[in-house]
């Protein structure tokens, strides 16, 4: 066992199954946290997520579990957002109305234009395995990216979209010429749109990269 | 840039057990489900289908357990139907480790079902499925239920459309004619289909070489591919259809 521990947040809005089940085979130890809980033996906290985002922040707070997630955050300790996860981490999202999000990076979340950069429609939601391109190559700094998954296709379910700052993107995929930010970081921060757990080999070995921050 | 194509390699399971029919009888034995899920995803298939081929008539439930133990092997997206009937029958597939739920028999009986389910977790954890023949007076299709033992009076475009207005994410499509038949993809369903709904469309039945699959996806616009036969008897392996559909021009994830 990698002397680790992974905190995975359920506030049941998500179906952590698979992500318990990854992590597991990846030999770490793993604790789901389902309400306020003593923080001092996670090194490492996931943000899992499907759904909308509105229901998804009322349930994190209904169950209190934000402050446990900004605690750790401002510890400046590893931290993983998965898919509504990751969108969650931003300051807010235009899914069905304005709701606020866990503003621990700045950006906003909007729909994915259902007509692409030629004029033409195309699928909605983004449904597949898409290639993650890298559009910071500081690879100097530890990261949950590096040269093996560069150019690697992962698989992507989401119907909404991260806006944020360049400085804030670290993978990006294409869809139809539409660039949407696959991977976001900010120092030990990250949040990524696609589903690493159900991304194969590759997608298993940023989960891997991320333990070993 | 668009997304891969996807090869689906599709357990039918009956009593838990991988089988393999023609037009959905004459079932043989193909494997014990766990196994033959782990080899496809070491094979580098894109997703994995499993359906309870006999829940439905038997009004049995798709056994969790096997579900479980196979989501425990897999790191790609698996999708599970059969005798799906019920929101809470969703709920138990998602726990057990199911990314996608296939709902058919009970969407025909209670179309609100997709409505009521996507409207709670989303649409891109619901597949449409439907089974359907060729019209024998007219070439339009029909939708068949439970297992296709039942015909209804669902024209197949139609009903197409509706799953999608309903929310479905996805729709898999089956061709009963093609089923077993190793005989290709019925691709004028498929383009019809596919040229009906704004999602993804999963072609199914008929699967016997990889041209087939190749047209499918070129011809039939499909955005996947599911097949059975082909991939449970080792007449070819994922990677080589991969190979061949890259040969062929279709982006393919290897």
């Amino acid at each position: 066992m990698i002397n680790k521990k992974i905190g995975i947040i359920d506030y049941g809005a998500s179906n952590i199954f698979n992500l318990v089940n990854a992590f597991e085979y990846l030999n770490v130890n793993v604790k789901v946290i389902d309400e306020p809980h003593d923080m001092s033996e996670i090194t490492h906290l996931v943000l899992p997520g499907v759904g909308a985002f509105e229901n998804g922040m009322n349930s994190l707070k209904n169950k209190n579990l934000t402050d446990l997630i900004l605690g750790h955050v401002e510890k400046e300790l590893p931290f993983l957002g998965i898919c509504l996860g990751m969108q969650m981490m931003l300051s807010e999202s235009y899914e069905f109305g304005s709701h606020s999000g866990l503003n621990i990076i700045n950006g906003k979340i909007k729909k994915i234009p259902n007509i692409n950069n030629d004029g033409a429609r195309h699928k909605i939601p983004h449904i597949g395995w898409n290639a993650i391109n890298i559009s910071s190559n500081n690879f100097l700094k530890k990261s949950i990216v590096n040269d093996a998954v560069d150019n690697q296709a992962m698989y992507f379910v989401h119907s909404y979209m991260a806006h944020t700052d360049e400085k804030n993107i670290l993978a990006t995929c294409n869809y139809n010429n539409i660039i949407i930010p696959s991977i976001i970081s900010s120092n030990n921060i990250f949040g990524c749109q696609f589903h690493p757990e159900k991304s194969g080999e590759k997608g298993l070995s940023i989960l891997m990269n991320f333990i070993n921050l | 840039m668009s997304l891969y194509k996807r090869i689906i390699p599709c357990l039918d399971v009956a009593n838990g057990r991988v089988v393999k029919g023609t037009k959905f009888i004459n079932i043989v034995d193909a494997g014990d489900p766990v196994e033959v899920a782990k080899r496809y995803d070491q094979e580098g298939a894109d997703e994995i289908a499993f359906l309870d081929i006999t829940a439905t008539h038997e009004a049995r439930k798709t056994i969790i357990e096997t579900v479980e133990k196979v989501a425990c092997e897999v790191f790609i997206p698996l999708t599970v139907g059969g005798g799906v009937s019920n929101y809470s029958d969703v709920l138990n597939l998602l726990s057990a480790g199911a990314d996608k739920v296939a709902i058919n028999s009970a969407a025909v009986a209670n179309p609100n079902l997709i409505n009521q389910v996507t409207d709670k977790i989303g649409r891109q954890c619901i597949v449409a499925a439907i089974d359907v023949k060729q019209n024998k007076n007219n070439s339009n299709w029909t939708v068949y239920t439970h297992g296709g033992r039942n015909s209804t009076e669902i024209d197949a475009f139609q009903w197409a459309k509706e799953l999608c207005d309903r929310g479905a994410g996805e729709i898999l499509l089956t061709s009963m004619d093609r089923d077993g038949t190793k005989k290709g993809f019925d691709l004028d369903l498929l383009n019809l289909i596919s040229s009906a709904v704004s999602i993804p469309v999963i072609a199914s039945g008929g699967a016997g070489t990889l041209e087939h699959l190749r047209d499918a996806v070129v011809v039939g616009k499909a955005d996947a591919v599911l097949a059975a036969s082909i991939f449970h008897y080792s007449i070819y392996s994922i990677q080589e259809a991969k190979e061949y559909m890259r040969k062929h021009g279709v982006l393919v994830r290897i």
